[in-house]
């Protein structure tokens, strides 16, 4: 078999992601911080004040990247979600519940200097308009995967139903990136892209798209922090699990 | 410095936002760290039990 095939069905083996895990962890979290610190130095420091709105647009350098990590959060556990209902993987299942958490907390973010920044830019700390709207659909389809997740008493029977309702919000996800354009709302367009020209100064850019490699490392590095906690709990009767704890606990048998 | 912490005017919305964006993350980090103590205490609690009902 192909060695990148025959090491991601290994990864699926809870001890070896348990292992691979604990490796990761602390680098993905010390990259995570060096690569915020350097974006939050552009962010506060390099990055000029913006002609219209001084130095409040700062707020984006925040506010943007948690409401991307929204949205990829959401697809990574869709995906993950669906792989887990498809094929019963139950590393993927654990890493779709595991990362409910996360985007959850990134939407929270998004929602709270979202308003932050609103109050000084349009007047308000909120509105219902049609991308305000949908993003806060987003935390309240994050907080109905975790309670149906936790209010379900067999695990993997609860990530497989949080797992469908997580697949079933996906259609939220276009509605939240396309909002600012299908409908005329407060908030403004598109200034960034993947594909095209991006509208914004460079010395104002970088320090985003540092900010934004640093939130996804940081994601991964609590994903595989929350995985490994899952896979303990779910497989706690299992020989490996047995094998970490203190020798004299489990001398006795 | 003074004019740095005061960020032109919009001190009280640029700073609640970053310091949102902290301790949510920081919450977030720390999490993990202590519901892997508590499902440990678990299962050495359990297996502590089971071993005590074997051999009493």
């Amino acid at each position: 078999m192909n060695p990148l095939v025959l090491w991601f069905h290994k990864l699926g083996s809870p001890p070896y992601f348990y292992r691979f895990g604990g490796r990761w962890i602390p680098w993905l979290y010390a990259l995570a911080l060096v690569a915020g610190a350097a974006g939050f130095y552009g962010a506060l420091f390099t990055a000029p004040a913006d002609y219209q709105q001084g130095d409040s647009f700062r707020i984006m350098y925040v506010h943007v990247p948690c409401a991307w990590m929204g949205l990829f959060a959401y697809a990574f556990m869709a995906a993950n979600g669906f792989v887990g209902l498809v094929w019963h993987i139950k590393l993927s299942e654990t890493m779709a519940m595991a990362s409910a958490p996360i985007g959850a907390a990134f939407t929270f973010i998004t929602l709270v200097t979202g308003s932050l920044w609103g109050k000084p830019t349009w007047g308000t700390w909120w509105t219902w308009d049609a991308r305000l709207t949908s993003e806060l659909v987003l935390l309240f389809l994050y907080f109905g995967v975790i309670g149906l997740y936790h209010a379900i008493e067999d695990r993997r029977q609860a990530a497989r139903a949080a797992a469908f309702l997580a697949l079933v919000g996906i259609v939220n996800l276009p509605i939240v990136h396309y909002s600012v354009i299908w409908w005329n709302t407060l908030h403004q367009g598109q200034t960034v892209s993947l594909v095209g020209p991006s509208k914004i100064a460079p010395d104002m850019l970088w320090p985003l798209l540092v900010l934004a490699f640093a939130t996804h490392v940081y994601f991964f590095a609590s994903l595989l922090a929350r995985t490994r906690v899952a896979l303990l709990e779910l497989e706690s009767g299992k020989e490996w699990v047995r094998a970490l704890l203190p020798a004299a606990e489990t001398s006795h048998d | 410095m003074t004019d740095f912490f005061a960020m032109h005017g919009y001190a009280a919305y640029v700073w609640p936002a970053y310091a949102v964006f902290a301790i949510v993350l920081i919450a977030d980090a720390i999490a993990p760290v202590f519901a892997r103590r508590r499902v440990l205490r678990e299962i050495t609690g359990r297996l502590r039990r089971a071993a005590s009902r074997k051999s009493p």
